[in-house]
């Protein structure tokens, strides 16, 4: 019998993330002794160690071997639960994660942490004077029995094991592989026939195995159901004083008994499974399947080619509304229902891409426990609104982002425990993640009660480097938003942690590439607050569509609009014999002729016809002409790149009512392209705009 | 929706290859300014009549645009552009010719606009002869041979030639990373 067992690899790997992310949220968890939770925790470690076995990964094995002997010691309570252990146990978490890695990727692992690690966890272990390799569930028994001429073994299953698809037949057939084997089962617990249950096992057995063998051989092949029954191994003084039944009869004949009612009504066995059902593990994973993230996708584009199709559909019914025939009525009807349900049906498919937040929520804890404990600081991290739900692609992108922000607030907000007792504040900061829903847009905010942003030393910070004029009248706002300005740093040294100025603006820009916002509030001393809105998918947008040339529809993402407006010929300002400036409010800012610089074919409308549309990209404001506004519509978001290629200035297509396509503008492309082809020097308090131009022109 | 399925015109046989060991393609033929020019079936999705193709930004001339093909944003380059002869106004027998091309290990969809659909052709392997250098207006590399049938002569195209130029290159980055 051979399974080719590599087609498991990837699922096993998955599966030992999930493992360690559990343990590493449960350790940080660890008060005292919570038995439960130190169970979860060894449960975690158990599958990871059996696995990787099965699997040949046995760096993984070995090294989870040791830290698992350490839970199991914790676990019966040989051991209490200090923070050093917690952080050791945490550092071989990260171990496990690296191993495991390695193994994915089938490279050796030469982190020296791990060989470190691996020794400060037996030298703890040694401390107590267990090591990791005579441990077992129960204490060994006396060393001198290892190999005796046979055991008799106790196996008292639970009721459910069978449920985790554990047959004792294929236990007692590898038993029996280790020498003879003679079973008897005790048949107390059997119930009534009518109040069996057939998915539960009422059956103890009473094993002898006859044969060269160790205890540890015996452990082996009851591993996996560990947790799941009593097992006691002892060796064999007197002779087999059990029937010699041969093993095979009697395994057939308990089988039958349990297979036996199968028949009987359902209703009889009720009261007995409700007795057992309180027994059950309390199922903590919601009933959930795996699939393979390219089968969601299909599904959505095909769901998103249905909603286009509707909406065509529902054009046409439209145009044939006013005519008079007896269907048209029904038609209309019909229509307006395919559009309800296809709306459904396309909220209820984006949904499955849709995650919990507390996915990334997850990473902090940990974070916040390691720089805390860096820092010298009290922290404690209050999460809220986990269950708030993002596209996974959105998740995935935004966890860095987040990642330095708080990073930020631990370092830079939070003061000093003498500090803060200087400042009549409780010791212990407060930084706390919290997200909901707003609109379309999922709201993150980052908050802590530390000293805010020191809105003097930035402004300084922002005038010593030539970013704002000494005679600026910035509001306070203004003044923090500085802090997102590329090569702005106010912490006077660099540290570990943050301080070297390239955090800031690189978080805007990631955010505002997935149509985003970061925006700052700041108290002084009372604390700073970074919210970060995204919109909930990336599938999706909400666009201004546009007519630019004579025919060609484009779209402009709504987020980036700041305003529409009919040029005003006194608002623009020649510069250097071009009209390429407009004053907006109190600025001039760069006009860019979409037609030109698209180079669409058809005559070039005049100025005053055309319409301005102003739109900032990484806080560059630039007008755009476009010849006509058309609606306002979500848009279906297509690559251009699976069957053309990716076009400067486009961040794809979409296909509208009408079956047309309409290509979307990626509006930083744009004002790249535009700056860029005309070389234009803008003097603007908007330096960004500089260091725009600058990158352009490397 | 106004798609012809290419298999339905009938195959005509040639007549003047007698040999049956010879594999044999099936190739569809177009005209393109009074001329003949075959494509091998395989690579033809479907043909379909000619609509307008929304422009993308500083494309190369011959490029029209991209459409819609159910939900499939597909580019559509206009062959006698590509070929360097004359623009003509697109009329009733215009039509799209959808090809499906492996280039770079990644299947792509493109559409050719061609003058009219001529007819199918069972032509076996060796009757296709090289072309001869000509210095002409089409670019030789485009040529995969000729092939006289029914005393015309028929030009037979390289798909992956045609498709796989610089400009409709997949990956463009040496351009946009200025």
């Amino acid at each position: 019998m051979s399974v080719d067992l590599s087609q498991f690899i990837p699922t096993f790997l998955e599966e030992s993330f999930e493992g360690l992310e559990l343990m590493e949220s449960s350790l940080l968890d660890l008060d005292g002794c919570d038995e439960e939770t130190i169970n979860a925790i060894f449960r975690a470690a158990h599958s990871i160690k059996g696995g990787a076995g099965t699997f040949g990964f046995n760096a993984v094995s070995e090294f989870t071997h040791i830290a698992e002997t350490l839970l199991d010691e914790m676990r019966s309570g040989r051991r209490s639960v200090e923070s050093d252990l917690v952080n050791l146990l945490l550092e071989s978490v990260d171990c496990i994660r690296s191993l495991l890695e390695a193994a994915r990727d089938g490279v050796d692992c030469d982190d020296p942490q791990i060989d470190t690690v691996a020794a400060r966890l037996n030298a703890a272990l040694e401390a107590s004077g267990t090591t990791a390799e005579e441990t077992s569930d129960e204490p060994p028994a006396e060393p001198s029995q290892e190999g005796s001429a046979g055991w008799v073994i106790e196996f008292i299953p639970q009721p459910q094991m069978l449920e985790t698809g554990n047959e004792p037949l294929l236990m007692f057939q590898a038993l029996a592989d280790l020498g003879e084997l003679t079973a008897e089962a005790v048949l107390d617990r059997l119930p009534e026939l009518q109040e069996l249950v057939p998915q539960t096992l009422y059956l103890q057995w009473q094993l002898t195995l006859t044969g060269e063998c160790s205890e540890a051989d015996i452990r082996e092949v009851f591993e996996w159901v560990e947790d799941e029954c009593e097992l006691v191994v002892e060796p064999l003084t007197p002779p087999a004083a059990v029937e010699p039944a041969p093993t095979e009869p009697t395994q057939k004949a308990s089988v039958g008994d349990v297979e036996a009612p199968v028949a009987e009504p359902v209703a009889a066995a009720v009261p007995a499974k409700a007795a057992a059902t309180p027994k059950r593990k309390a199922a903590a994973e919601s009933s959930s399947i795996r699939v393979d993230i390219d089968k969601v996708d299909a599904l959505i584009n095909r769901v998103g080619e249905l909603v286009i199709t509707q909406s065509m559909l529902s054009q046409v019914g439209h145009q044939v509304a006013d005519m008079e025939h007896p269907a048209t009525e029904s038609l209309y009807a019909g229509l307006s229902q395919l559009e309800r349900n296809t709306r459904d049906l396309q909220e209820e498919v984006m949904r499955i891409r849709m995650l919990p937040i507390s996915f990334v929520f997850n990473r902090f804890p940990r974070m916040v426990h390691d720089i805390s404990g860096k820092l010298d600081k009290q922290v404690e991290l209050k999460l809220s609104g986990e269950q708030t739900e993002l596209d996974k692609t959105v998740m995935e992108k935004i966890g860095d982002p987040m990642v330095h922000l708080v990073r930020n607030s631990l370092d830079h907000g939070l003061e000093t425990p003498a500090e803060r007792r200087e400042a009549g504040k409780d010791e212990c900061g407060t930084v706390q993640l919290n997200a909901y829903h707003q609109g379309g847009y999922i709201v993150i905010e980052i908050s802590d009660d530390g000293r805010g942003l020191n809105t003097q030393r930035i402004l300084e910070k922002a005038i010593a480097k030539g970013l704002v004029p000494a005679d600026n009248q910035l509001s306070e706002r203004e003044v923090n938003e500085l802090v997102f300005m590329p090569g702005f740093s106010t912490a006077d040294e660099v540290s570990d942690l943050s301080g070297r100025g390239v955090g800031m603006d690189v978080v805007r820009r990631n955010i505002e590439s997935l149509g985003g916002h970061v925006s700052v509030k700041s108290e002084p001393g009372v604390g700073s607050t970074f919210s970060i809105s995204l919109p909930l998918t990336l599938a999706i947008l909400d666009g201004q569509l546009i007519r630019v040339g004579e025919q060609e529809t484009c779209v402009i993402p709504l987020v980036s609009i700041v305003e529409s407006q009919q040029v005003s010929a006194s608002a623009m300002k020649p510069m250097a014999g071009q009209e390429s400036l407009y004053r907006f409010r109190d600025e001039y800012i760069p006009l860019i002729h979409l037609q030109q610089l698209f180079q669409l074919p058809g005559k070039e409308s005049a100025l005053d016809t055309c319409l301005l549309v102003i739109v900032e990209a990484s806080g560059t404001k630039v007008g755009l002409l476009v010849d006509e506004l058309l609606g306002q519509q979500q848009v279906v978001i297509k690559s251009l790149e699976s069957n053309y290629r990716r076009v400067q200035g486009l961040s794809g297509a979409t296909i509208l009512g009408d079956g047309s396509v309409a290509l979307i503008i990626d509006i930083a492309g744009v004002v790249k392209m535009g700056l860029d082809n005309d070389s234009r020097k803008v003097v603007s308090p908007n330096s960004s705009q500089r260091e725009l131009l600058e990158e352009a022109q490397v | 929706m106004s798609g012809v399925d290419a298999l339905d015109t009938p195959a005509m046989e040639l007549a003047n290859v007698e040999e049956t060991a010879v594999p044999r393609r099936q190739y569809l033929t177009f005209m393109l300014a009074g001329e003949e020019y075959a494509l091998d079936i395989l690579w033809v999705q479907e043909i379909r009549g000619w609509c307008r193709a929304t422009r993308v930004p500083n494309s190369a001339e011959f490029m029209c645009g991209v459409i819609n093909l159910r939900g499939a944003i597909i580019p559509i380059i206009d062959l006698r552009l590509r070929f360097g002869l004359p623009q003509q106004e697109y009329s009733p027998t215009t039509v799209v010719v959808v090809l499906r091309v492996c280039s770079d290990g990644k299947e792509r969809i493109m559409g050719v606009v061609v003058d009219a659909m001529a007819e199918t052709y069972n032509i076996p392997d060796n009757a296709i002869l090289p072309s001869p250098q000509v210095c002409g207006v089409m670019d030789p590399e485009f040529v995969q041979g000729l092939v006289t049938v029914e005393d015309k002569m028929v030009v037979v195209l390289d798909v992956d030639a045609l498709l796989s130029t610089p400009e409709l290159a997949l990956d463009s980055a040496t351009e946009n990373d200025n």
